[in-house]
């Protein structure tokens, strides 16, 4: 029972931060190469609360706080910038925060943070918390999603400058979407944190920030069913490819680029399209 | 003393920069694509210089061959992974890009072992001592050297040649071109071999200055590389050479004097992403 208990919360987690750089990339079609920035933020706070003998529950809101801050000032330097150069600032946010970590003592260095200390919610408590989070913020997403802000968000998306000339903010909504997309990533970051009970520089690098990326694509961006289904999945494909361990990232990456190459759109995508086939609708 | 052994130090890694991201560069100016696995193509390069240099004893064959099989390499790429992903929204070919690094990463790793290789006999170990215990080694004149050579005859070629104006052409305002008789498809498999030539012998390159090449060289390179043609304004190739250049110097110099705040590999990002808030363009990029 013990190893179910691990694999969901691992994946309940995987679905909180997905989804919170759907928020982002999804719905306001900002693509973010850097998010798992945001998850160190969350779970460097949340971590180096506890280690000081805070409680758990206290540290998710300060490690949203800070998240959500950081989103902040990452999202007003990204309105400068559009498209491939916001993938890449944002890509470079990413390796700043990677960098400064390594370097400061306060933040353990190279080494990391280890013997973090347990929530106290018991496995079963912590797993039912992560769940609640998960889909609580699914919840969130779809109805933000049918609400008038969802609405700006895909004409963002679509094209930022119609949404403009339509008179409205649209920088005002970015960074909407980043402080909510980013604060989520902090939760799931405090989350993470106290899953693993150890972390360190490397748990936040640029491949983390890709292989969230690759969630959300693979499950079809702005699709949260797709995304949570794909989240799942991915969060446990190395796992259950224990077995051929050594070829394991390479099946994984050519299965993002098969993705890529015959079905953009991700599962979401190939799903509907396998759907009308099968009924034999027109598209 | 100090200063100048770091500036040289820069401009040789800044060469490298400039040969890796000049390829990029082009390859975003034709196409929009961020070619994220042109940092595998230096790998592959650099891997096949040290195992023809061991196999035929000969250097400069060795980076003639690299040049050709991953030029040809390239061109494969273009055709198999980029051109049907043409129109679709950019980010889609970028992550078949970053899916396309991490398994050639794998690939190298699984094929040549994930310790590395090194020369059977390191050539041109040599160095050249100009003044008062200032010392130049032969493999970084050589970098210099060949950065220099190969830049200036793309340049002179991209002037004086049909072929060259077609390429600009092309790359300025592909459907004018077209409409000129430019055969594009023909351009961008050009431009596909020169850039992927170009990042082999980049790769040929640090394998000598290091005497080592190992699976991940690239992974850091095609990083950096990105943030160099953003720098410079995408598709910009003045801008792409000044900041491979900059960004050289940069890194030899705040290693030693802020390297205790922020690593090698952050400064790069961080002055990025400086330079972006002043001139969201890039440093020659044209609004």
């Amino acid at each position: 029972m013990a190893y179910e208990i691990t694999l969901m919360t691992t994946i309940a987690i995987s679905i909180l931060f997905a989804l919170s750089l759907n928020f982002i990339s999804g719905f306001c079609g900002q693509i973010s190469l850097g998010h798992a920035a945001f998850l160190g933020t969350g779970a460097y706070t949340s971590a180096l609360m506890t280690k000081a003998s805070i409680p758990f529950l206290i540290t998710l809101p300060v490690s949203a706080l800070t998240a959500g801050i950081l989103g902040f000032v990452i999202g007003l330097t990204s309105l400068r910038v559009r498209h491939d150069f916001l993938a890449i600032t944002t890509m470079g946010a990413g390796f700043l925060f990677v960098g400064i970590i390594r370097q400061q003592d306060f933040f353990g260095g190279e080494i990391g943070i280890s013997g973090i200390p347990a929530t106290g919610l018991g496995r079963i408590g912590f797993m039912s918390l992560c769940l609640a989070l998960a889909a609580a913020f699914a919840l969130f997403s779809i109805l933000i999603r049918g609400s008038w802000m969802g609405f700006v968000f895909s004409s963002i998306a679509d094209n930022e400058d119609v949404t403009r000339i339509l008179g409205i903010n649209a920088s005002a909504y970015k960074l909407i979407a980043f402080v909510i997309g980013t604060a989520t990533a902090g939760v799931a970051g405090a989350l993470y944190a106290h899953h693993f009970r150890f972390i360190g520089p490397d748990s936040f690098g640029f491949v983390e920030s890709i292989s969230v990326l690759a969630m959300v694509i693979v499950g079809g961006i702005g699709s949260v069913a797709g995304i949570v289904f794909s989240a799942a999945l991915l969060s446990v494909m190395p796992l259950l490819f224990q077995f051929i361990d050594d070829y394991k990232l390479l099946l994984y990456s050519a299965l993002l680029f098969a993705m890529m190459r015959f079905s953009p759109d991700g599962l979401a995508g190939l799903c509907v399209r396998t759907y009308r086939k099968l009924t034999g609708a027109r598209a | 003393m100090l200063y100048l052994e770091l500036l040289i130090q820069g401009i040789v890694q800044g060469s490298i920069y400039a040969l890796i991201a000049l390829g990029l560069t082009l390859v975003y100016g034709l196409l929009r694509i961020l070619h994220v696995a042109h940092a595998a193509l230096f790998t592959l390069g650099g891997y096949i210089g040290v195992i023809v240099t061991n196999q035929s004893g000969s250097l400069v064959f060795a980076m003639f061959v690299a040049a050709i099989l991953v030029g040809l390499v390239g061109m494969a790429i273009y055709k198999l992974a980029y051109e049907p992903l043409l129109n679709q929204p950019p980010f889609i070919a970028l992550i078949a890009s970053i899916a396309l690094f991490i398994a050639s990463e794998e690939l190298f790793r699984i094929g040549f072992g994930p310790y590395g290789i090194s020369y059977a006999s390191q050539p041109l170990t040599g160095h050249l001592e100009l003044f008062a215990g200032f010392r130049l080694k032969y493999a970084e004149i050589l970098v210099i050297g060949m950065s220099i050579i190969i830049l200036s005859i793309l340049a002179y070629l991209s002037v004086n040649t049909r072929i060259g104006v077609a390429w600009r052409a092309s790359v300025t305002d592909p459907s004018m071109a077209r409409a000129f008789g430019v055969n594009i498809q023909n351009v961008r498999y050009m431009n596909f071999f020169i850039g992927s030539a170009l990042a082999a012998i980049a790769g040929v390159l640090v394998a000598l200055l290091n005497n080592f090449v190992e699976p991940t060289m690239g992974s850091v390179a095609s990083y950096k590389a990105l943030a160099i043609i953003v720098l410079g304004g995408l598709g910009n190739i003045r801008g792409t050479l000044l900041a491979s250049m900059l960004l050289g110097v940069i890194e030899a110099f705040g290693t030693i004097y802020i390297g205790h705040l922020i690593d090698r590999d952050a400064l790069a990002f961080g002055f990025l992403i400086i330079v972006l808030m002043i001139r969201p363009q890039g440093l020659l990029g044209v609004k």
